[in-house]
C-alpha cells in the first residue's frame, strides 16, 4: 500500500511541478528565451501574494487574481523592456540577462524578507484537511487542489493557443517572426503578451508552492527552477502538455526514491532526469510544435 | 517576346503608388543595390527581373521593410515610408509574398489565413474570397500546410497577403521551385487579383513569364538597373544584354526606352 501511495502522492506533486513548467516551455517555446530567472519570479509572486493578504487583509482567493495580474503585468513590462533587448542581442545574451535578473531577484528579497521562511496562510479549513482512502493512503486536498488547477491551467493554455486571436498570433511569431511582421503583426507585442500569460502561471506556481510549503528567497533557483527544468526535459521542450507528463514522472521518481530511503528522493528524480536525457533526448511526448 | 496582356497597359500617368527614389542597400559589407529607381503607378504589373544575386529579393525586402536602406527613400501613396517599421508598412496597405512562401507550418490552412486578415484593411478580400479563387481550399482548410505541395503552398502565400486588402502586392519569385504547369497555373489567377484593384510590384527570375504578365518592366544586374520599359517597347536582344551584362553597348543602348532613370 505504501507504494501505491508514494505513486498517487508523486502524480499529484507532479500538478504542482506542471505549474512551475508550463511559463518556461511556453517562453522557450515562443521567444527562445531559457529564463534562468523563471523560480525567482515565482516566489516573488508568493512574496506578492503574502504581502497583498497582509496589507489589505482580503480573503486569500481574492488575493490570487490581483497576483497573477500583478506577474502579467510585470512580465509584458520586462518582455518589451530588457528581454527584448536580450533577444535583440542574441540568444546567448538572453540565457546571461536573465541569469542576472534572477541574482537581482534573490538578493533584492533577501534584502526586504530577510532569510527566513514564509507560507502563504491560506485562512480555509479545506484546504488543510486530506482524505483517506482505504488504509496508509491520506491525501492531502490542497494537493488536490493544485493537481486540479495544473489541468485547468493547462487546458486554458491550450484553448488560448489554439483558438483565440492572440494564441494564434503567438504561434504563427513562434514560426516565423518575419512573415508575421509581413502580416502587420508586431512580434514584439505579441512576444510580450506571451511573457504576460507565461507569467500568470508563474504566479500560480509561486502561490501554489507558498501554500504546499514555505518560501525563502532562494526557494526561486534551488527548487522551482529546477524542478520546472527536470519537468520540461522529461516531458519534451515545447510541449504544453508533456510538462505535466514531465511533471507526474518527476514526482513520482521522487515518491518512490523516498520511500526506498528518504535521502533518495531528489536523487531519484534526477536520475530520472537524466536517463531522460540519455534514452530519449527530445522528451517523453516527442512532439515538435508549440501547443 | 510580349503578347496581348501587355496592349492593356495603364498609361503611366497620374501620382505613382509607389515611388523609390536612389535606393542604396548594404549586407553588410557589400552592396547589394546601388541607386535603384522605379515607379509603379495604380493598377500595374511592375517586374523585376534579373539573374540570381542581382538584388530583386533584396529590392522587394527592402519595399516591405525588412531590410532598411543606407541611402534613398520609398514613397507609398505619397508618404514617405523609408524610416517605418515592416509591420506598419503592411497595414498601411504594402502585403508581400516572400521568397520561399513562409507559410506557419505548424498552423493550419485557415489560421494561416486568418493571420493574415488579423490586421487587414478593409476591402474586398475575405478568406472566403480566397476560398473562391483557390476553390481546392475550403476542402482542405484544417490541413497543416508543411503538408502541401509547393503550388498549394504559394496559393496559400498569396491568399493570405490577400487577405489583408493591399493596395500594393509584392511578389517574390512565385515561380522558384514549381513546376512549370503549376507556375502557369498561379499566374493565371493574377487577372483576378488585379481586377479587384490590387496593384503588383512582382520579381522574377523567370524572364518570358515576368514578360507575359507585366505592363513595365525594369531589368537588373549586380544590383544595377540595366534595362527599363514597357515588355512592347524592348526586344529580346535587349533583355537578354541587359539579364546577363553582356556587351557594354546593347545594354547602355536600350536601357532609357522611356526616358525614365536607369
Amino acid at each position: 500500500m505504501s507504494w501505491v501511495n508514494a505513486i498517487v502522492q508523486g502524480i499529484l506533486t507532479g500538478g504542482l511541478y506542471a505549474l512551475f513548467a508550463c511559463g518556461l516551455s511556453l517562453m522557450f517555446g515562443v521567444m527562445k528565451v531559457v529564463n534562468l530567472a523563471h523560480g525567482d519570479l515565482a516566489t516573488v509572486a508568493a512574496y506578492i501574494g503574502i504581502g497583498v493578504i497582509a496589507i489589505s487583509h482580503i480573503p486569500f482567493l481574492w488575493s490570487v487574481p490581483i497576483v497573477v495580474l500583478i506577474m502579467a503585468v510585470l512580465g509584458y513590462a520586462l518582455q518589451r523592456s530588457l528581454l527584448q533587448a536580450a533577444i535583440t542581442r542574441g540568444e546567448l545574451t538572453t540565457l546571461i540577462v536573465t541569469f542576472g535578473l534572477s541574482i537581482v531577484i534573490e538578493n533584492g528579497l533577501l534584502q526586504f524578507f530577510t532569510a527566513n521562511n514564509r507560507g502563504i496562510g491560506t485562512g480555509s479549513s479545506l484546504i488543510s484537511s486530506s482524505f483517506s482512502i482505504g488504509a496508509g493512503l491520506q491525501i492531502a486536498w490542497l494537493n488536490v487542489v493544485i493537481f486540479a488547477l495544473a489541468v485547468v491551467v493547462l487546458l486554458g493554455l491550450q484553448y488560448f493557443l489554439s483558438s483565440s486571436k492572440y494564441g494564434r498570433l503567438i504561434r504563427a511569431v513562434a514560426d516565423d517572426r518575419e512573415a508575421a511582421q509581413l502580416s502587420g503583426a508586431d512580434y514584439r507585442h505579441v512576444f510580450g503578451i506571451c511573457a504576460a500569460v507565461a507569467f500568470g502561471t508563474v504566479a500560480l506556481a509561486g502561490i501554489s508552492y507558498g501554500m504546499t510549503t514555505v518560501v525563502s528567497p532562494t526557494t526561486g533557483t534551488d527548487t522551482i527552477l529546477l524542478f520546472a527544468f527536470a519537468a520540461v526535459v522529461i516531458g519534451g521542450l515545447g510541449s504544453l502538455w508533456g510538462t505535466l507528463v514531465g511533471g507526474i514522472v518527476l514526482g513520482v521518481a521522487q515518491q518512490i526514491g523516498a520511500q526506498i530511503n528518504i535521502s533518495y528522493e531528489l536523487l531519484a528524480g534526477y536520475l530520472v532526469f537524466l536517463a531522460v536525457l540519455v534514452v530519449r533526448p527530445q522528451g517523453l511526448t516527442a512532439r515538435r510544435s508549440q501547443s | 517576346m510580349s503578347t496581348s496582356a501587355n496592349e492593356a497597359a495603364p498609361a503611366q500617368q497620374g501620382a505613382p503608388l509607389l515611388e523609390v527614389r536612389n535606393l542604396v542597400v548594404h549586407h553588410g559589407q557589400l552592396r547589394a543595390l546601388s541607386g535603384i529607381s522605379l515607379r509603379v503607378f495604380p493598377g500595374e504589373v511592375y517586374a523585376i527581373i534579373g539573374a540570381n544575386g542581382a538584388g530583386k529579393s533584396t529590392l522587394l525586402r527592402t519595399i516591405a521593410g525588412l531590410h532598411h536602406p543606407t541611402e534613398g527613400s520609398i514613397v507609398y501613396d505619397g508618404r514617405d515610408v523609408t524610416g517605418m517599421r515592416a509591420e506598419k508598412r503592411a497595414t498601411a496597405g504594402i502585403s508581400m509574398v516572400p521568397e520561399g512562401r513562409r507559410l506557419f507550418p505548424s498552423l493550419t490552412l485557415e489560421e494561416n489565413l486568418k493571420v493574415g486578415a488579423t490586421f487587414a484593411r478593409s476591402g474586398p478580400w475575405t478568406v472566403e474570397r480566397v476560398y473562391d479563387l483557390f476553390t481546392w481550399m475550403k476542402d482542405r482548410r484544417n490541413q497543416k500546410t508543411s503538408q502541401m505541395s509547393g503550388g498549394e503552398q504559394q496559393s496559400v502565400a498569396i491568399g493570405r497577403a490577400l487577405v489583408a486588402n493591399p493596395r500594393v502586392l509584392l511578389l517574390d519569385e512565385l515561380s522558384l521551385g514549381l513546376a512549370p504547369v503549376i507556375v502557369q497555373r498561379i499566374y493565371g489567377m493574377l487577372p483576378q487579383i488585379l481586377s479587384s484593384g490590387v496593384t503588383v510590384l512582382l520579381v522574377e527570375q523567370d524572364v518570358s513569364q515576368a514578360l507575359r504578365v507585366a505592363t513595365h518592366l525594369q531589368c537588373l544586374l549586380e544590383g544595377h538597373s540595366t534595362l527599363e520599359g514597357r515588355p512592347a517597347d524592348v526586344t529580346a536582344e535587349q533583355v537578354e544584354a541587359a539579364y546577363f551584362g553582356m556587351g557594354e553597348h546593347s545594354a547602355a543602348a536600350g536601357s532609357i526606352p522611356e526616358g525614365s532613370e536607369a
